[in-house]
């Protein structure tokens, strides 16, 4: 069953198109990853999911419903962890999680039970009763992800859950919620900055830049969609001017870039061109000051579908952000 | 209506937990009104007077007998002699004495040959309350030079007025009360009604709220009735311990505290809907700080807090009309200091009540269910 159907959404806020149409879907019990450099359009496809966004054009469906037409129901459907921690500081832990079961309309008995298993399942059993302004980061994300399951939502989205966690944190958010997924009829949509966090834990991926899809596949295509299958990363001194054409030349090499002395060469078979390599500089005369040969990550996917321009540019405030602005 | 009762339990549980904004929003009414209540409420007193006798006869020396008798009777002003006008003038300006009262050198003369005797006040007037009392009192002591002794006519030939007062003396701590309470059920308003809101606003708490299915008017009617119950409470409080400091006569009365409740619980859900028909489209959080002040001024002064509305100018007089100060004013000091019934305050409830349905109507319809 489709648990997310997203056809040729579009978002346009006056003269400026966000996402330009987008379509994908995504399969029930699912961990789909949305990836794509900061303003790709990311958040503002997920707040369209949400409801929180009308979309300009095309359709979304979320469990069988549609995002604009029966936006309660999508709402009933679905649990949210936003960008921001958005977790109530004053409030301890539980009363959280109580103050969110209520607005969803969980019935009282299975609200107690829902609640003590949540807080186990993120393992803040222990601190229930605390403040949330006491605990730290990671715990607060913790605590934010129980409540998006406070009543038992079909389809979770995540918007960036682990940013400004620090390792051990991510680590523990992402083991958490495979736990989580592994125990529920649950299919996840998040985004993230973190290759190595979608590699992990998404079953497919899909790269958002400029608004638009530039891929859409699960880790392991992904990365051998990209030219080579391992990356060599050397540096030199006394190279020819024409050294990076002599690269160019060598056994499975299917693409180089370099800056510098310092190159970085694709390849089909890392350990064959290494050898080459070296042998080459040696004759040539060309000594290497580092050597570096890794596997292709998803790193260099996001880099060869985005490329690694800065994205450093001023924008005019969303037309979202203008208080006097009606909207129906 | 569960979704509703989820807002209030959320908001209620953060507000027991904040004890800064219940002391802040509690304590700024009660200190503003012991300080306005006795800064301006007593008289004036012990002003300087200097008085220059450059005539120094009998009918001089009477005047400086009445003055000196004012300075150790009700204190109004302290009398300094001086013996050179310059010098008395000189030390007007640099603010040493308040007035100066010359007796010219023919005064006496003039009284004897009765050629219009005149001696001359000469106040700062840049200080017109100091000024307006000095030229009452002066022509007070000037008035009862040479008065005959006053006899009772059986038949009066003029008529004249006495003067019946139907309440007890009001001081003017007293008056001020009804202004501070409904300051402290503003501050309330604002600070955890309007600052908050926008404050959680710009947090993304609001997100959190929006992804659920509860609907515009749950959401705004939970923020409401909330914001009522914190504001009920800072006004209940000013209300007993106002009443206490100001000295209201038998403050504690079930009835009239019955009706001033009443009052208290209409005007907070009517200043809570205005705040939140303000709120309603604002993200940035200084922007209901910066509305804060001017709020307060444009809503406090006009409403006949501190000064009778049919002194203000008629523009004035048009806000005030609009101000749902004026109508909580005025029903505080109905019951406060004429201790009324109903009949004198419905006009207050009946215009707090529709501007309280409009404002919220307002507010949800311009409320946005999206970002």
């Amino acid at each position: 069953m489709v648990a997310i159907d997203v056809r040729n959404i579009v978002k346009r806020f006056g003269d400026f198109t966000a996402v330009k149409g987008i379509s994908f879907q995504v399969a029930s019990g699912e961990i789909f990853g949305l990836l794509g450099p900061n303003g790709a359009g990311k958040s503002t496809l997920i707040r369209m999911l949400t409801t929180l966004l009308p979309p300009s054009e095309g359709t979304a469906l979320i469990n069988g419903f549609d995002v604009a037409r029966q936006a309660d129901d999508v709402r009933k459907a679905i649990g949210v962890i936003p960008q921001a921690m958005t977790s109530d500081l004053e409030l301890s832990v539980e009363e959280n999680l109580l103050i969110f079961a209520k607005l969803y309309g969980v019935p009282r008995d299975r609200r107690k039970r829902l609640i003590t298993e949540l807080l186990e399942a993120v393992e803040l059993t222990e601190w229930r009763d605390k403040q949330v302004r006491n605990l730290s980061g990671g715990m607060r994300r913790r605590v934010e992800i129980a409540r998006g399951l406070v009543h038992e939502p079909k389809v979770f989205f995540l918007d960036e859950p682990t940013t400004g966690l620090d390792p051990v944190s991510r680590v523990h958010v992402w083991e958490m919620l495979q736990r989580i997924k592994s125990e529920r009829d649950l299919t996840v949509l998040i985004t993230t900055h973190y290759m190595d966090e979608a590699d992990k834990l998404c079953d497919r991926i899909a790269i958002v830049d400029h608004g638009q899809l530039m891929a859409l596949d699960s880790p392991m295509k992904l990365k051998a969609s990209v030219p080579g299958k391992n990356v060599l990363e050397a540096s030199f001194s006394s190279a020819p001017a024409d050294w990076i054409e002599v690269l160019r030349r060598l056994p499975d090499v299917e693409e180089v870039t370099g800056h510098d002395h310092v190159f970085r060469l694709a390849t089909g078979n890392g350990p064959a061109t290494t050898m080459a390599m070296l042998q080459t500089a040696a004759q040539m005369q060309v000594s290497v000051d580092s050597l570096a040969v890794q596997s292709t990550t998803l790193d260099d996917v996001f880099v060869h579908y985005t490329g690694r321009a800065l994205r450093d540019t001023l924008q005019a405030p969303a037309p979202q952000d203008n208080p006097f602005m009606i909207r129906r | 209506m569960h979704r509703t009762l989820a807002i209030i339990e959320r908001e209620m549980r953060r507000f027991r937990r904040s004890p800064m904004l219940i002391v802040m929003s509690m304590m700024m009414p009660i200190v503003q009104l012991v300080v306005l209540g006795y800064a301006f409420g007593g008289n004036v007193k012990h002003l300087k007077v200097a008085i220059v006798d450059q005539d120094h006869g009998v009918p001089a020396v009477r005047i400086r007998e009445l003055a000196g008798a004012i300075a150790t009777g009700n204190h109004t002003f302290d009398v300094i002699d001086y013996s050179d006008v310059g010098v008395a003038l000189a030390d007007l300006r640099n603010g040493v004495v308040n007035g100066v009262l010359t007796i010219p050198p023919d005064y006496s003369r003039r009284v004897i040959t009765r050629q219009e005797p005149t001696v001359a006040l000469i106040s700062d007037n840049t200080d017109s309350f100091v000024s307006a009392t000095l030229s009452a009192t002066m022509a007070q002591v000037v008035g009862s030079l040479g008065q005959p002794v006053k006899t009772t006519i059986r038949t009066p030939s003029q008529p004249s007025l006495q003067l019946v007062e139907v309440y007890p003396y009001v001081p003017y701590i007293q008056y001020l009360l009804p202004g501070s309470i409904t300051m402290s059920i503003f501050m309330m308003v604002m600070i955890g009604g309007g600052i908050i809101f926008i404050d959680d606003k710009a947090r993304g708490l609001h997100e959190g709220y929006l992804v659920t299915p509860i609907t515009k008017f749950e959401l705004i009617a939970g923020f409401n009735i909330s914001g009522t119950i914190r504001a009920v409470i800072a006004g209940a409080f000013l209300m007993v311990i106002g009443s206490l400091i100001a000295g209201v006569p038998n403050p504690l009365d079930p009835m009239r505290m019955m009706r001033l409740l009443l009052v208290i619980t209409v005007t907070a859900f009517a200043l809570i809907s205005m705040m939140f028909l303000i709120m309603v489209r604002i993200s940035d959080p200084l922007l209901p700080r910066a509305v804060f002040g001017v709020l307060n001024t444009v809503l406090y002064f006009p409403s006949g807090a501190v000064y009778p509305q049919q002194g203000f100018p008629k523009w004035m007089q048009v806000i005030a009309a609009a101000d749902p100060f004026t109508y909580a004013v005025h029903a505080f000091k109905s019951l406060l200091l004429k201790n009324t019934g109903f009949e004198a305050i419905a006009f207050d409830l009946g215009f707090l009540v529709v501007f309280s349905v409009v404002s919220m109507g307002a507010a949800t319809m311009l409320f946005r269910r999206t970002l």
